[in-house]
């Protein structure tokens, strides 16, 4: 029986990739362990190994094909004497053009290796609006998050001999998410420092190095090995400011993914949002689109204080417009009202803006008009516009992956009661993360996470329908 | 290459630091005098902040450096401007020997707001900016990690500065410490690691808490080279302080110091130090005292008269009192200032 050569995913959160190379061409003898393929993400480049022997009897996908769908048959496999002629496979589908909206199921070849979640899929860029900070008229590029993140930190480096970047993998690697790609090789070792796996050591280097007027970038290659650096976050960069009665500031920047990513289970798995919004002292960013991300990765470089800059995995590769300008800056501090509506309102940051830009989607088909509230800075948190728009709609539903007890959703309520009270039509209702680990388990991860239904849920019911 | 250099003498668990050896450099009349005066200084400003403790005038935890006075002194004689000091909480001595004015530091110690921190930091988070001191860190060990990034900084701006970085035999168990051994050594930064011996972390004695009690050794797997000293000598501090210098302004990475020495009080004001005996305390302060050896030493010179020493002395008790006197007096912070200085 002829076997068919998946696309394979590099990582749980990859969903196309292009197939760059054929290292082996029709008719060739495969052995098992032969490398016949390279395939490559934004994020890496990686070697096809054969499982299986034979003879590659139709290679389905040429070189230099982008876009191709996780899970696509790139390659027949026939066993040897097998009629190569034979061998055909069905026909595949051209490349998946459209795969990411439409995540594949299984395929019946082998277990899906990607666990999907609704906020895998990414909203075309074309239903994304430009920051309010944009000039009209202004040109826009697309580019994903990680592209975005990368050009801000290489402009503030161009712009500013004081700031560094730091951390595991950073350099040589170019970045475990890629985030740091190509910057050892405009700045050098010297500016784009690879460290041991130390995140407390590190964390508190680049606290002392910013006592002492440099501006470290300290990329954690996620927030939950932040966890082990808490202490000189939170104790040595966010107090000592007010401790030194303000003589010591703290230029640093702390980034790197946060929340759930996929299918890595309870520890890379948690929202530090409101562990972090909690401390006075810190400044908490955690940008949705590419334009935010990179114009407050830029404002967050050229702060004076501290900042916790919390970036996503699952968004990394997501595309959006980016305005093409010399100097992009996105103020800390303020929310961006994505999509104005007048029934209920929906306030979230990050990766719930997915679910709230979707679950409008669906509202809007039941006549439901939702505003949207994009958060983008956490601490200062933009009250104000939060409460302007709860004064419109008089209904809100607040959408964050953290844990409910003491989480962001509760402090948005708490403001919403103490500052507009009297315009509630009904409670504010919380969709979050559930209070539990996250579980391994595809079915059980898509159940801890919040989700598109809940949010349509949560809506309809402070609106009472 | 580094060689690991330790002393010829044992860390031998409970024998008192030698006095002066034979291989110590003397001191000329002028560093003598000027350890003197600096080492009396931060005893009699302990002793008075002691005595203002007891008073109810300055609240929280407060930490005497009584006793070990010569490790700062010493190891500040072998710096330079610019050179960076940060230390833990046992800081108040520190900063006097970096020049810091002992009115802002009293009056910080009981909360006005004329203190260094505007009464914001009290008596473990001091900082000096201009005199390049960075603290002042109630966390056990943090400042290690943060030392290190004075001298990564240092490094950065290719200057010829060290970063002297102090901690306790205490802290000297953290694991960022060794997180940040390992990346001063693997980075060449110019850091001086002084790990000040004082034989007991609050309670515990070294014994009862390190598997390795010669502190020097602590960087022996990261081929950082150390050694052990006579905190109770100034001039031994000094000599080993300029050897360690000299190895980072030369390129060579970090260097560490164990400065063995003893408190002469308890751990903070609160404690009754019931872990070790009156004797033993007794015999560090009759036969090791620091400021003791040098004034002998200055008597027996001829290098000044008792009356000279008495004159220093005065000086010194007038300065303390005038600090005291500010720092009693001095209004406490605007209450407008509970706001002030969270962010830039």
């Amino acid at each position: 029986m002829p076997t068919n050569v998946l696309m394979p995913a590099l990582s749980p959160t990859m969903e196309q990739g292009k197939l760059a190379k054929w290292l082996k061409k029709e008719g060739d003898t495969i052995k098992s362990g032969d490398v016949i393929a390279e395939i490559e993400t934004d994020k890496a480049t990686m070697e096809v190994e054969a499982v299986d022997e034979g003879v590659l009897a139709k290679i389905l996908i040429p070189d230099g094909t982008d876009n191709v769908a996780v899970n696509t048959p790139i390659a027949v496999i026939a066993a040897e004497g097998e009629d190569v002629s034979a061998a055909a496979a069905p026909a595949p589908a051209a490349p998946a053009s459209k795969a990411p909206e439409q995540p594949k199921e299984a395929d019946g070849e082998k277990p899906v290796s990607v666990a999907k979640t609704e906020s895998d899929a990414p909203i075309p860029a074309s239903e994304i609006p430009p920051s309010p900070e944009v000039p009209e008229g202004t040109a826009m590029v697309m580019m994903t998050v990680r592209e975005a993140l990368r050009d801000a930190m290489a402009e503030e480096m161009r712009r500013d001999g004081d700031v560094f970047v730091m951390g595991e993998e950073v350099a040589e690697y170019q970045g475990a998410y890629k985030v740091t790609q190509g910057l050892l090789q405009e700045f050098g070792p010297k500016r784009v420092v690879d460290t041991p796996i130390t995140e407390h050591g590190f964390a508190g280097l680049g606290v002392g190095a910013a006592f002492a007027g440099l501006k470290p970038i300290v990329e954690f290659m996620t927030f939950n090995f932040a966890m082990q650096a808490i202490d000189q976050i939170v104790n040595s960069a966010a107090k000592t400011l007010y401790m030194s009665g303000g003589q010591m500031g703290c230029p640093i920047v702390f980034r790197g993914p946060n929340g759930a990513a996929a299918r890595v289970a309870a520890q890379h798995s948690q929202d530090f949002a409101a562990w972090y919004s909690s401390i006075p002292g810190l400044t908490v960013v955690a940008p949705y689109s590419a334009a935010d991300a990179k114009g407050l990765l830029k404002s967050a470089i050229r702060n004076p204080n501290p900042i916790v800059f919390l970036e996503n995995e699952i968004l990394y590769g997501q595309q959006f417009e980016v305005p093409q300008m010399e100097d992009f800056l996105v103020p800390i501090g303020k929310a961006r009202v994505h999509r104005q509506g007048k029934d209920v309102t929906l306030v979230t940051y990050s990766i719930g803006m997915t679910y709230a830009i979707k679950a409008a989607a669906e509202l809007e088909k039941e006549g439901i008009d939702v505003e949207i509230i994009d958060l983008r800075t956490l601490r200062p948190m933009d009250t104000d516009t939060i409460i302007r728009s709860v004064m419109k709609t008089g209904r809100c539903v607040t959408i964050d992956e953290g844990y409910p007890q003491c989480g962001m959703g509760a402090e948005i309520a708490t403001r919403i009661m103490e500052h507009a009270f009297d315009y509630l039509d009904a409670p504010v209702k919380r969709v979050t993360g559930k209070d539990v680990p996250m579980p391994y388990a595809a079915n059980l991860e898509k159940l801890a996470l919040p989700s598109v239904a809940e949010v349509v849920a949560a809506a309809k019911a402070v609106l009472y329908r | 290459m580094a060689a690991t250099r330790t002393s010829a003498r044992s860390s031998a668990a409970k024998s008192a630091p030698n006095a002066a050896g034979s291989n110590i450099a003397e001191f000329t009349k002028d560093q003598e005098l000027e350890a003197y005066r600096m080492m009396l200084l931060i005893r009699r400003f302990e002793e008075k902040s002691g005595q203002m403790y007891g008073m109810g005038l300055i609240g929280g935890f407060c930490h005497l450096y009584i006793g070990q006075e010569a490790v700062v002194v010493g190891v500040q004689m072998a710096s330079i401007d610019g050179d960076a000091v940060i230390t833990g909480y046992r800081d108040h001595g520190h900063m006097l020997a970096c020049g810091m004015e002992p009115k802002g530091v009293m009056a910080e110690l009981t909360g006005r707001r004329g203190g260094l921190s505007k009464g914001k930091g009290g008596s473990m988070h001091m900082f000096s900016k201009e005199k390049h001191f960075y603290g002042g860190h109630g966390i056990v060990g943090a400042q290690v990690s943060l030392g290190t990034g004075l001298a990564f900084a240092n490094k950065y701006r290719e200057n010829d500065n060290v970063s002297f970085t102090y901690f306790g035999d205490g802290a000297s168990n953290q694991g960022q410490v060794y997180e940040s051994f390992n990346m001063a050594q693997l980075w060449k930064l110019p850091v001086v690691f002084i790990i000040e011996n004082n034989r007991y972390a609050m309670g515990t004695s070294v014994h009862r808490a390190s598997a390795q009690q010669d502190f020097s050794k602590r960087g022996l797997s990261f081929n950082i080279p150390g050694e052990q000293v006579d905190g109770m000598d100034v001039r031994a501090v000094k000599r080993a302080a300029d050897h360690a210098v000299k190895w980072c302004r030369e390129g060579n990475g970090p260097y560490i110091l164990e400065m063995q020495t003893y408190r002469y009080r308890g751990h903070s004001m609160s404690d009754p130090a019931k872990y070790r005996s009156k004797e033993e305390v007794q015999k560090m302060r009759d036969e090791f005292d620091p400021i003791e050896q040098v004034r002998s030493r200055i008597l027996k010179a001829n290098m000044a008269s008792e009356d000279e020493l008495k004159k220093i002395d005065a000086t010194v008790r007038a300065v303390v009192a005038e600090a005291a006197e500010f720092a009693t007096h001095d209004p406490e912070p605007d209450p407008s200032e509970l706001w002030t200085d969270v962010l830039r």
